[in-house]
């Protein structure tokens, strides 16, 4: 027998925006910045038409493993109110093209980046794409409340491969620049699955509020947000920190650490009270959060040929 | 006065075209560019995976 529910239903034929929608364009903004970021934060500069194509492929890198994403997801994005307007949930984009796109896309930007940059850019752009929709996507996202842990990494990478897009090579600053995205990331969705409510357990996505209850899940904002802030200020004293990111970070942290600590002390009926109020603003701070730092660092590498950033 | 009233969908479907030529086109002229910073960036005299060649007794007199 063929299980019928939630099986899209296409609606005529789909637009160039609902194929742009399938890349996640909100996520493909904080690859391109955090990318971008990356490789101007670099000691070595790269030539500007480089530096632009390679920007373009990571972005068409990161919008592939998004397409691929939604195409395995269908099913739960369709059970969820904040996902169920996607192309193939809402029968815009059929799930085959989604995959065909994603595929497709995924070869281009990893062979374009390996010949625009360099070979070990281009690897690890496959990694990041496989990592996020295999890794995350098949696998981690179902099974484990640690989903948004560890697949949290997949969001990561994009800054590293902007700095071997200019190097050649790994160094402790791209994985510095690598551990604030990974570290920001739990907090974030933490905060974002306190007031979706009962978007992940309709979905039947083991998200640590649905597996662990939402007292734990705030235990966990908090301690994740203390790591986060220890994290963010120590970067402050390396090669690409400086006086500009140290008073960011500090006024951030500071910020944020204010905020988990009130989403700790809260209840579930406070919560339910002011319709999540802190929980909703936590998470627009995260937002910012994580813009402002990178900013920082662009800052600070901006200055650096007048002798003026860093320490 | 047109001879077929055009429907919405053919509109569609040229958006979509449209879309996807410029993009092609945009590839091509980018795959381009490139290739030229390619070519003019590289130094062909030297053996690849070689270091700069040394300057000679000559050149830092």
């Amino acid at each position: 027998m063929t299980d019928v529910t939630n099986t899209p239903t296409m609606q005529g034929e789909a637009e160039l925006g609902d194929y742009f929608a399938l890349m996640k364009p909100r996520v493909m903004q904080l690859v391109v910045f955090t990318a971008l970021v990356g490789m101007l934060a670099a000691p070595t500069s790269v030539h500007p038409v480089i530096g632009f194509a390679s920007i373009l492929f990571i972005a068409i890198g990161a919008g592939a493993s998004g397409a691929l994403n939604m195409w395995w997801d269908a099913d739960i994005d369709a059970v969820m109110r904040r996902t169920a307007k996607r192309p193939i949930p809402a029968g815009k984009v059929a799930p085959g093209e989604a995959l065909a796109l994603g595929v497709a896309l995924s070869g281009l930007a990893v062979m374009m980046l390996g010949l625009a940059a360099n070979l070990l850019a281009a690897a690890m752009l496959a990694f990041t794409i496989f990592f996020y929709a295999v890794i995350y996507s098949m696998w981690l996202k179902r099974a484990t409340p640690q989903n948004i842990v560890i697949g949290g990494a997949a969001g990561a990478f994009p800054p590293v491969i902007g700095w071997i897009v200019a190097t050649g090579s790994f160094s402790v600053e791209a994985w510095l620049m690598f551990a604030l995205i990974f570290m920001w990331t739990p907090p974030h969705f933490w905060a974002l699955a306190l007031f979706m409510k009962s978007d992940y357990d309709d979905a039947k996505v083991p998200m640590l509020t649905v597996t662990h209850g939402r007292p734990a899940t705030r235990r966990h904002i908090l301690a994740y947000t203390v790591l986060l802030a220890l994290l963010a200020v120590g970067t402050a004293f390396t090669a690409i920190g400086g006086w500009i990111y140290l008073v960011t970070a500090l006024v951030l942290n500071a910020l944020f650490l204010l905020g988990a600590w009130r989403i700790w002390q809260r209840d579930e009926a406070t919560a339910e009270a002011d319709s999540y109020l802190v929980e909703r603003k936590f998470f627009r701070l995260s937002l910012f959060y994580l813009f402002l730092h990178f900013g920082a660092i662009l800052v600070e590498a901006s200055l650096r040929p007048w002798g003026l950033g860093g320490w | 006065m047109a001879l077929r009233k055009e429907h919405e969908i053919h509109g569609r479907r040229r958006g979509l075209n449209v879309g996807v030529g410029l993009m092609l086109g945009a590839f091509v002229i980018l795959v381009m560019v490139l290739t030229f910073v390619k070519i003019t960036d590289t130094d062909f005299t030297r053996a690849p995976g070689t270091a700069n060649p040394a300057p000679s007794a000559e050149a830092t007199d």
